[in-house]
């Protein structure tokens, strides 16, 4: 074998080589001009055994940093919430792990039951009428609800609040950018959505108003009143992008005159694993059922009379009338799903509760010790769930060098994002900090010159 | 193939039925049997407004789905929400359940559509 990786042995090789006519590999590649071939081996180390490879990949990982051996209070849209463990053995049965995207009903009873108790769950938490199957995470979320909604109203103006997660609104830029959308940012204020700035932006050319709740900065945004000024576009669709947790213990948004929810669901039982693969969620009310984006489960009964699932509704335009879809999204985040399903169920409606209203009372203790002695002061005064900004005279990167210095993972530099916001940083606490770990920042925060 | 008189008919299979400043606008006979069992339909908003010849709605069969198309250009005054609950109204009588109403803009593009005979005529061609 001329190279290791490749298992075929020279005798293989010939028969293949044989059976499409052939001498030699070189001819094979007869067609490849004479310049561009390599003529030298490559220039690869020597082959490692699996004991090597192994210890080298160790002394790598070991260079990252995790939650699973440091403090972390960064947010900013992925958190550190608690994994029960019962969902990693659930998911790695190999029929969830590796099963394909279940097209065949027959086959695939089990992924298409979980699928539409996620559904069915999702729906329950948002207060709306249908949930589809899952999106690939919240950014691409807010994004497929805004061409969603574009096309239910034929507008073309896509007004989303620059207190929206800035990758978030990257992400809709780049869509909307493809589809001949205009996005229009509308001002923030004292941390909030300047209702003013959204109501003089509002037109009967909104398509769709986008905003977060808790929002960027922690703070609950008012729904009610943004969607009564949403709603004053005349086909304008009103879009919440939402903290699925934070609904455990805030109004439902379909009470609040949101007419499509989105968010994030990776809080649910996924880790952070640097940034992916997490799991986007869009629900709405019954009149976008048909523009949905992705795909839907439905319950039925086999020929039996038994209980089954198929999928029973994609958007007719991604499968025949192509050039019509609003979405190619034909797919879903199948495990992730699985896994804030288990954690949903796993922690039901109380545990729920419980996980939210510790976040937030935990946030709210650590934000009362951190602003207490005046060196850190509070970025905005409104309520917040379970994040918050403090703003000081240090600069963001040697409060950053001095908690790792302490094995604590720091908060997020809003000046990244928002240059007027230079020295603030964006604390997260979720249930998992402790009162020993919040004093410890407090004091390693109080202790830095 | 069953074509109605006193319709105005498009290349598209929609029928237009004035009255006034007001129309009707449906689909035709030959369209309901071309598309087979229609499952749903997909209407307008009243208000709507839409230029000649832009999509309004659209059909789905079991087996074809298929935007319908603005006549002549117009607003919306008034939809059929009874197909909203029974799609196969179209297939039972595509004549009497209109899709929606509509205040013509300008009727002068009435012209442009096909007489009853000329539909029949153009439906013989494509056969």
């Amino acid at each position: 074998m001329r190279y290791p990786y490749i298992p075929s042995t020279h005798e293989e090789e010939q028969e293949m080589l044989k059976s499409i006519g052939l001498n030699s590999l070189d001819e094979l590649f007869s067609d490849i001009p004479e310049e561009f071939r390599l003529k030298r081996d490559l220039n690869l180390p020597k082959s490692k055994s699996e004991l090597e490879v192994r210890s080298y990949l160790t002394q790598l990982a070991n260079k990252n940093c995790s939650t699973s051996e440091m403090t972390c209070f960064l947010g900013a849209g992925a958190y550190d919430h608690y994994i029960p463990s019962i969902i990693n053995h659930i998911i790695s049965r190999s029929e969830f792990y590796t099963s394909y995207t279940p097209y065949q009903p027959e086959i695939s009873q089990g992924t298409l039951q979980y699928i539409f108790e996620f559904q069915t769950l999702i729906c329950r938490l948002t207060g709306m009428d249908v949930a589809n199957a899952s999106l690939y995470d919240g950014g691409t979320a807010v994004a497929e609800a805004a061409l969603m909604a574009a096309a239910h109203s034929r507008k073309d103006e896509l007004l989303i609040s620059k207190t929206v997660r800035p990758e978030t609104r990257q992400i809709l830029k780049t869509y909307a950018h493809c589809q001949n959308l205009k996005v229009i940012e509308v001002e923030m204020k004292d941390g909030v959505t300047d209702l003013e700035d959204l109501e003089s932006k509002v037109s009967d050319n909104t398509a769709a108003v986008i905003v977060q709740s808790p929002n960027f900065f922690g703070i609950i945004e008012d729904l009610k009143a943004t969607g009564e000024i949403a709603h004053k576009g005349k086909k304008a669709v009103f879009i919440a992008s939402v903290d699925p947790i934070s609904l455990a213990i805030l109004k439902k948004p379909a009470e609040l005159g949101v007419d499509v929810v989105v968010g994030e669901a990776q809080g649910m039982g996924i880790p952070l694993s640097f940034g992916g693969p997490y799991l986007g969620f869009i629900a709405a009310k019954n009149a976008f059922l048909r523009k949905l984006p992705g795909r839907i489960v439905g319950e039925t009964v086999d020929k039996n009379g038994k209980r089954s699932y198929v999928l029973t509704l994609t958007a007719r335009e991604q499968h025949i009338r192509r050039e019509k879809a609003t979405s190619n999204i034909c797919s879903n985040q199948g495990l992730n799903v699985l896994a804030a399903t288990v954690y949903m169920v796993t922690m039901g409606k109380e545990g729920l509760k419980e996980v939210a209203l510790q976040s937030t009372k935990k946030a709210h203790y650590a934000f009362e010790k951190i602003t207490a002695s005046g060196k850190y002061k509070p970025l905005f005064n409104k309520p917040f769930f379970k994040e918050f900004a403090v703003t000081s005279d240090i600069d963001p990167e040697t409060i950053t060098a001095a908690l790792k210095e302490e094995n604590i993972i720091g908060g997020y530099h809003l000046g990244k994002d928002y240059p007027q916001y230079e020295k603030a940083v964006l604390y997260a606490v979720t249930e998992k900090r402790t009162k020993e770990e919040i004093d410890k920042l407090s004091s390693v925060l109080e202790g830095i010159k | 193939m069953k074509v109605m008189k006193d319709l105005y008919y498009t290349k598209d299979h929609e029928w237009v039925k004035v009255e006034g400043d007001l129309a009707y606008v449906g689909i035709t006979d030959y369209a309901q049997s071309s598309l087979g069992d229609i499952v749903y339909v997909e209407l307008p908003e009243v208000d709507d407004e839409f230029e000649k010849e832009e999509a309004f709605g659209a059909v789905e069969s079991v087996k074809a789905a298929s935007d319908v198309f603005m006549p002549v250009g117009g607003k919306v005054v008034e939809v059929n929400e009874e197909l909203i609950d029974d799609p196969a109204l179209l297939n039972a009588d595509p004549y009497e359940n209109w899709m929606i109403k509509i205040e013509i803009a300008d009727k002068a593009e009435l012209d442009e559509l096909m007489t009853s005979e000329e539909y029949e005529k153009f439906l013989a061609e494509e056969e």
